[in-house]
């Protein structure tokens, strides 16, 4: 397998993890009156993820 | 310092430095230095997508019910890492078919329909006319709110001004203009807008800088810090059910998902998405960074969103302050004149940005797709006699532009008021979403048909209209009331924001899961149902197989007919102007290794499909179809033509592939084979240096016993001590003469894998001091102390005991032979490191020199120089040491110092054969 299509296998693998990460149930954990540093869990869960997956794109498709 | 005057000349000022960015970076581009060509520039131009809407709405959205705007952007993140596939093989097929926008490519894809082109242009047209009215809105309302600093006062009370004095109608004007300028320089559509797409990139940038500022200003400038803003809205019951938002204020689970995938669609299918996104790459390789960088510029911008969001719902806490203006109210009220002055800079380049993208894709629809089908049939017109089109094609397009900014004008001033910003622009979304299965099908689904594709998209675009638009003309007060609340003519089961009784749901939801059910099914039902025709079939084949086909060319090979290269020449001179066409024909001609006009060129299939691309990238596939029928004549392949002509392309690619394996396969052979054959040569010449080595060396004994059984043979006056001295050395020469035999025949054997290895458990420590009593005789006869290291114990090592003694007394003897003649030292060492045992021989003699010690492990390489100084050894006796230990997967090696001695080292693998052989092999 070319190193172009394995690229495309993970991206699309990251796309899969994206729409778990942003779906029910993952959702509804963080969807509780809790917080981290004063702000709401959900809103720090959604944008720590969304980082994440922007970090593990970058990744793919810079390094590997 | 907010003065109009001020807002009004920073205004112009900002709009200027568009124009010039624009003016420039045209420049540059002819004179051949683009400054688009990056993908730093392709990412932030991608960048359209956050609009006045996200400037100014997200904020709005997000002071309702908290975290409901985000899947409009996490959408998008999810969408892009599925570029790499998809987007790839859009920007592949575009290239070679030259496509000039969405609903060309649409047509394209099925048989250059110009039926299609003309329903896909008209959808995007109705859905986003709105959108661009918003962005008119959000201008208007920025420049009427920060004109009445210090007051905050909302535009809807201020009523309606005159035409006139309304800002929004200026903004449309000069974005005519602007895009007018440098959206319609080239006939050539396919080309690509390099200042417009500049201006957008830089336009990203300050919206970007303006929004970070603002949220950094609410957060820290305001309040200390997002957990401070959260800490004091968690006082408030309403505002903290903001923070648990999903199945309360946000809606359900179902309208965020439906959310993420409308917004999927969208950043692929708006038009100005298309636009910027295909038509505007210079290079696929852009796409590689712009997969993150994108996502990484929407996440920067939506950072701050919540803590603005919270920050002005606790600073108005009265509300009477609209939320969607919070960004801007929030820093005049606080009295910062430059951050608002900057943050309706800002506003005002999320808005124009869009817009003007917008209406170029939106023109070169209108144009290519709609209005030229339309008037190249028209016979009366008699327009395929005019000589030079090229100026009603730019008068169209330019027409198309004035006439698109004043319709998104028109809407605003009716309907404007009638809807929250976020309202409209979910309303557009779910239009162009209507695109994806058609479009999305067309690519990886050969089977989809034209009627298959237009039905669906009509069908799914009859749902939007009745459950999205027709709601939001009655609510504008255009319709008569009733129609919402009772359904039409009084039918409870077709209300339009619950139809068929599917209620729970907010409206967006709802509109999406019935139009894409109709859109889907029908589009699929009906290409399943139906046949395509030749052409489609060969269209679906082109796209879909884009990655196989052979290059531009690959729609050549279905052309058959006559056609006259002087024609040719004329219709390209009517459309692109004469000079272009004299290009188009020079650079043909000379990929063909031609010259042109001095040769003439065939009109054979693939130089009239060169025509006919070239053609559709200034009028769009459907048009230049219809126009190439017009000095052509075709003969019309047969579905059955098209499938033996794509099976033969397949058969070819199939017996091709299996060429290159073989050839491949060939060369490897080809180079293994080379290598094999160095390696014979260089074992030959070796053979033929060992056998004059060995023969040397064995010449040097046999030369001296036959000198000295010569003297004694001839002459008999010799005495006899004498005689006993010859003798002895006759002796020792005939005992070298063996050794060296014996240690050829060894080292042949153990080289040719024959030698015999009787194999047990050895201790190394009986080995060692069995070699030196070996040897103690020769040792006390020079006198050398001998000190042995030896462990308590040693772990048995798998070997052959005698090859193991073998290789201890050489070294030994070695060391004896070298070390110091009057105060002779001799240390023998043995331990156990790393699953390893270590014998080290150390003696104090001259030492080895660095450069000879690896060659001393090879065959009669002796240390020093052998021309003049007497060969102290056979030369045979170090390279088998090397044979011996590595046979038991060890190794061996000198350190040395010259004049310090020198340190003979080997280590043998401890433990089992097998465990050996998989450390090895590890």
């Amino acid at each position: 397998m070319s190193e172009f299509e394995s690229k495309g296998q993970w991206l699309v693998a990251l796309c899969i993890l994206g729409l778990l990460l942003f779906n029910y149930p993952m959702l509804a954990l963080f969807n509780v009156p809790a917080t981290v540093f004063g702000i709401p869990a959900l809103y720090v869960y959604i944008f720590v993820a969304w980082a994440a997956l922007i970090a593990l794109m970058a990744w793919v498709v810079e390094k590997r | 310092m907010l003065q109009g005057w001020v807002v009004v000349v920073t205004s112009f000022a900002y709009l200027g430095l568009l124009f010039a960015i624009a003016y420039y970076a045209d420049k540059r581009a002819d004179q051949g230095r683009s400054v688009i060509a990056s993908p730093y520039i392709y990412s932030l131009s991608l960048a359209v997508y956050a609009t006045a809407w996200t400037f100014y709405g997200s904020v709005g959205r997000a002071a309702s019910d908290g975290v409901g705007f985000l899947p409009i952007y996490l959408g998008p993140t999810l969408m892009i890492a599925l570029w790499w596939v998809v987007m790839r093989k859009i920007l592949r097929i575009s290239k070679q078919n030259r496509i000039t926008s969405l609903a060309d490519f649409i047509a394209s894809r099925y048989g250059r329909s110009a039926l299609l082109g003309g329903v896909v242009t008209i959808i995007a047209v109705i859905g986003i006319v709105p959108y661009i009215s918003l962005q008119l809105k959000a201008v208007s309302n920025s420049f009427t709110i920060v004109l009445r600093y210090p007051e905050i006062i909302m535009p809807t009370t201020v009523g309606t001004v005159p035409i006139l004095q309304d800002t929004a109608l200026w903004v449309a004007l000069i974005l005519a203009l602007f895009t007018i300028l440098f959206g319609t320089r080239h006939l050539y559509s396919a080309e690509h807008h390099e200042g417009m797409v500049a201006a957008i990139a830089f336009e990203s940038l300050v919206k970007l800088l303006a929004f970070l500022a603002v949220g950094v200003f609410v957060t820290f400038g305001i309040y200390h810090g997002a957990g401070d803003i959260f800490a004091r809205a968690a006082e408030d019951p309403k505002l903290l059910a903001m923070m648990t938002p999903i199945e309360g204020v946000a809606g359900g689970y179902a309208s965020w998902v439906w959310l993420t995938i409308l917004s999927m669609f969208a950043i692929m299918f708006l038009p100005r998405q298309f636009q910027v996104t295909v038509i505007e790459n210079t290079d696929e390789k852009h796409l590689n960074k712009a997969i993150w960088l994108f996502p990484l510029y929407m996440l920067a911008i939506n950072l701050f969103v919540l803590p603005i969001a919270f920050g002005g719902r606790l600073h108005f806490p009265a509300g009477g302050v609209d939320a969607d203006t919070f960004v801007l109210t929030v820093p005049m009220a606080e009295r910062q004149e430059l951050l608002a002055l900057l943050v309706f800079i800002g506003g005002l380049s999320a808005a124009t940005g869009m817009v003007i993208v917008e209406t170029i894709a939106l023109s070169t629809m209108v144009c290519n797709d709609l209005a030229m089908p339309v008037l190249l049939r028209m016979r009366s017109l008699r327009l395929a006699e005019r000589r030079d089109l090229t100026g009603l094609l730019l008068g169209i397009r330019r027409g198309a532009i004035v006439l698109i900014l004043l319709l998104g004008y028109l809407y605003f001033r009716l309907a404007g008021e009638a809807y929250a910003l976020v309202s409209i622009g979910l309303i557009s979304f779910a239009a162009v979403a209507q695109f994806a299965p058609a479009a999305l099908g067309g690519i990886f689904w050969k089977g989809g048909t034209r009627r298959g594709a237009l039905a669906g998209l009509l069908a799914g675009f009859a749902v939007w209209f009745y459950t999205l638009l027709l709601p939001a003309l009655e609510r504008s007060g255009w319709l008569p009331a009733g129609l919402l609340d009772h359904g039409p003519f009084g039918v409870e089961l077709l209300k339009p924001l619950q139809l068929f009784g599917l209620r729970g749901l907010d409206q967006i939801t709802h509109a999406m899961i019935w139009s894409m059910i109709a859109n889907v099914g029908t589009y699929v039902t009906l290409s399943l149902l139906g046949t395509q025709t030749a052409d489609e079939h060969r269209q679906a084949s082109l796209f879909v197989d884009v990655f196989r086909a052979s290059g531009e060319g690959g729609g050549a090979r279905f052309w058959r007919g006559t056609a006259a290269t002087p024609d040719l020449h004329n219709l390209l001179a009517r459309f692109l102007g004469a000079e272009a066409a004299d290009e188009l024909f020079r650079e043909y001609a000379h990929a063909k290794g031609l010259r042109w006009p001095e040769e003439t060129l065939a009109a054979d299939a693939e130089f009239v499909h060169f025509v006919e691309t070239r053609l559709a990238g200034a009028v769009g596939a459907a048009s230049a179809r219809i126009l190439m029928a017009s000095v052509v004549k075709e003969e019309e392949l047969t579905l059955e033509e098209v499938r033996a002509i794509l099976d033969e392309a397949s058969q070819v690619v199939v017996y091709s592939h299996r060429l290159e394996q073989k050839s491949r396969e060939l060369e490897m052979a080809t180079t293994e084979l080379r290598a094999a054959n160095e390696r014979l040569k260089e074992l030959d010449r070796l053979k033929d240096d060992f056998i004059s080595t060995v023969t040397h060396e064995l010449r040097t004994p046999l030369t001296s016993i036959r000198a000295f059984s010569e003297i004694l043979q001839e002459d008999p006056r010799v005495d006899l001590a004498q005689r006993k001295r010859f003798l002895d050395i006759i002796t020792k020469e005939t005992e070298r003469l063996t050794r060296i035999i014996n240690q050829v025949l060894d080292l042949a054997k153990i080289e040719a894998g024959r030698a015999e290895w009787v194999e047990s458990e050895v201790d190394m420590r009986m080995v060692v001091s069995d070699a030196l009593t070996a040897m103690s005789q020769l040792l006390q006869e020079k006198a050398i102390r001998v000190e042995v290291k030896l462990p308590e114990q040693a772990a048995p090592v798998r070997a052959d005991v005698d090859r193991l003694v073998q290789v201890m007394l050489n070294l030994i003897s070695n060391a004896a032979k070298f070390c110091d003649p009057a105060q002779g030292l001799i240390e023998v060492s043995l331990r156990e490191e790393a699953g390893q045992l270590r014998v080290d021989v150390r003696d104090n003699g001259p030492g080895v020199g660095a450069e000879d010690q690896t060659i001393i492990f090879e065959k009669f390489r002796q240390a020093g120089d052998t021309l003049t100084g007497k060969p102290q050894g056979t030369g045979l006796g170090l390279p088998i040491c090397r044979h011996i230990v590595e046979h038991y997967g060890g190794r061996i090696w000198v350190e040395s110092r010259p004049g310090r001695g020198a340190c003979f080292s080997f280590t043998l693998l401890l433990g089992r054969p097998l465990e050996r052989a998989l450390v090895q092999a590890a």
